[in-house]
């Protein structure tokens, strides 16, 4: 059977920048940070006391009965895929060639300390019935399966940062063989919370400028000193090319090809050559069949950490070659944060819409740029994207050694 | 401690409205949890347990399989807090 051919036709966001996707997108466009300082009590005296919150809270846009029995990732897979199902026009589909892949990083972490809490402090009976069902990884995916009533199968890869861009890449395969028609996917992550910031913390992964926390997340400047944590989560409904133009849906771009590969190197460092994501995008670039002079936009998994950074920025020097001059590089989690789990989902969003409008996003908080980066970065302002048929890359590693690299490309 | 049936009823209305959050007019005795108010099985873990704390009472789990109504609930309660 041949392969067919996957399209973008609905987005869906709650980023710290904004609780959809317009208002994310106009507040990347704008180079706004949605890095704050914590106010929960834990943070005060914790080593890292900043973090991006989403900018929307759950309890404005989902009713109380229905939250309380949902961890904060799922509750975050909902309030996108709602919008993205909208976003897509609510596409009338045989639930039966509807599928989800939504993946999160950690999964429902926050439901487990919380009813451990209540384990220590009231006993084993009053912990929550709902706590497995909330605390379970693939519970973000069963969720939004059980609303849309998905039934061509309900998955939920995980490979830590890089899980959401590897859902999207399944996604495409659920697509591309027949298994689905439709499937809505993305990522999520909800941990903003004292123990996984401490893990990350103890680890020196996290950025410590507790005095400055909107200059914090700061990829390829020489001061960087590490990630911030984000929090939120992107959904995109992608289906095949033939059920979109039979229904007359707005097709934002296509989903051409995945690039996966994985170091063998350390549980958490990066190879310094890059070697895996180097591979990773010819890989994408192949399955695509698209040639690197179409590349003209990069979303980096760049997140501001001393050594990942300058390792990815040589792979792409190594991939890109002598093209790299006309591919623009933005690297978004500058603004967002790092939604672990939910930042290969976002981060797709943002490589759709570039493509979609023809305009990169820019990189914030770059004030001496590394030298060892030889890649062109899209700094403080957005750039312009040219016209004609386009393709952007969107790269996402994970610890353990998982590279992805997810290649979209404007709809011909 | 002693309490009325009403009061037990008041108790099980608020319990199950937080719990399932329907409309408290709707929780009459002859309602069933899981037909009538969308109490379903995992949800009577925690109404159970609400109205343990509230009534100060003990409900073993064999009484509770038996608890198709709110009336079986608030009958339990009335005579077991006596």
């Amino acid at each position: 059977m041949s392969r067919r051919r996957v399209v973008v036709t609905g987005l869906g966001a709650t980023t710290p920048l904004g609780g959809n996707v317009a208002s994310t997108w106009n507040a990347l466009l704008a180079g706004t940070s949605g890095v704050r300082l914590l106010t929960d009590e834990w943070a005060l005296d914790a080593p890292v006391q900043f973090a991006a919150r989403v900018a929307v809270e759950p309890a404005e846009v989902m009713e109380r009965v229905e939250m309380r029995r949902l961890d904060r990732s799922e509750q975050f897979a909902l309030i996108a895929a709602r919008e993205a199902w909208k976003d897509a026009g609510s596409p009338d589909v045989d639930k039966l060639r509807l599928g989800v892949v939504i993946a999160s990083g950690i999964g429902g972490v926050i439901t487990l300390l919380d009813q451990y809490e209540i384990l220590r402090t009231k006993g084993a009976r009053s912990v929550s019935p709902h706590t497995v069902p909330m605390l379970m990884p693939n519970g973000p995916s069963a969720n939004v399966g059980l609303e849309f009533q998905a039934q061509a199968g309900v998955h939920t890869p995980v490979s830590a940062c890089a899980s959401g861009a590897e859902a999207i890449g399944y996604a495409m395969e659920m697509i591309r063989t027949g298994r689905a028609d439709i499937v809505i996917t993305g990522g999520v992550e909800a941990a903003i919370h004292a123990l996984p910031m401490a893990g990350f913390a103890s680890m020196k992964a996290l950025s410590t400028r507790n005095q400055d926390p909107t200059k914090a997340s700061r990829p390829y400047d020489q001061d960087r000193d590490g990630f911030v944590l984000g929090e939120g989560g992107g959904v995109i409904i992608i289906e095949s090319l033939e059920h979109a133009k039979q229904r007359g849906a707005r097709i934002y771009a296509e989903l051409a090809g995945q690039g996966l590969t994985s170091d063998g190197y350390h549980i958490a460092a990066p190879d310094p050559e890059g070697a895996g994501v180097t591979r990773a995008i010819q890989f994408a670039l192949d399955d695509a069949g698209v040639d690197l002079s179409e590349v003209v936009h990069l979303n980096a998994h760049a997140t501001s950490t001393p050594a990942g950074d300058v390792a990815e920025a040589r792979a792409l020097a190594a991939a890109l070659g002598g093209h790299v001059s006309h591919v623009a590089v933005s690297a978004t989690k500058s603004m967002t944060g790092h939604l672990l789990g939910g930042a290969g989902a976002i981060e797709s969003i943002f490589c759709i819409l570039a493509i979609h409008h023809r305009i990169a996003p820019p990189t914030i908080n770059i004030e001496n740029l590394d030298p060892a980066v030889t890649i062109d970065i899209v700094r403080d302002q957005p750039r312009a994207l040219p016209p004609g048929p386009i393709a952007a890359l969107n790269d996402s590693f994970g610890f353990g050694g998982h590279n992805v690299v997810l290649l979209f490309k404007s709809f011909q | 401690m002693s309490v009325t049936q009403a009061e037990v009823l008041a108790g099980i209305k608020d319990i199950v409205v937080e719990v399932a959050g329907i409309d408290p007019t709707t929780i009459e005795m002859e309602k069933r949890f899981n037909e009538d108010l969308e109490v379903d099985s995992l949800s009577m873990v925690e109404v159970i347990v609400a109205a343990e704390e509230k009534f100060g009472v003990k409900i073993p789990d064999d009484e509770v399989t038996k608890m198709a109504t709110v009336a079986d609930a608030v009958n339990f309660i009335v005579t077991a807090a006596k």
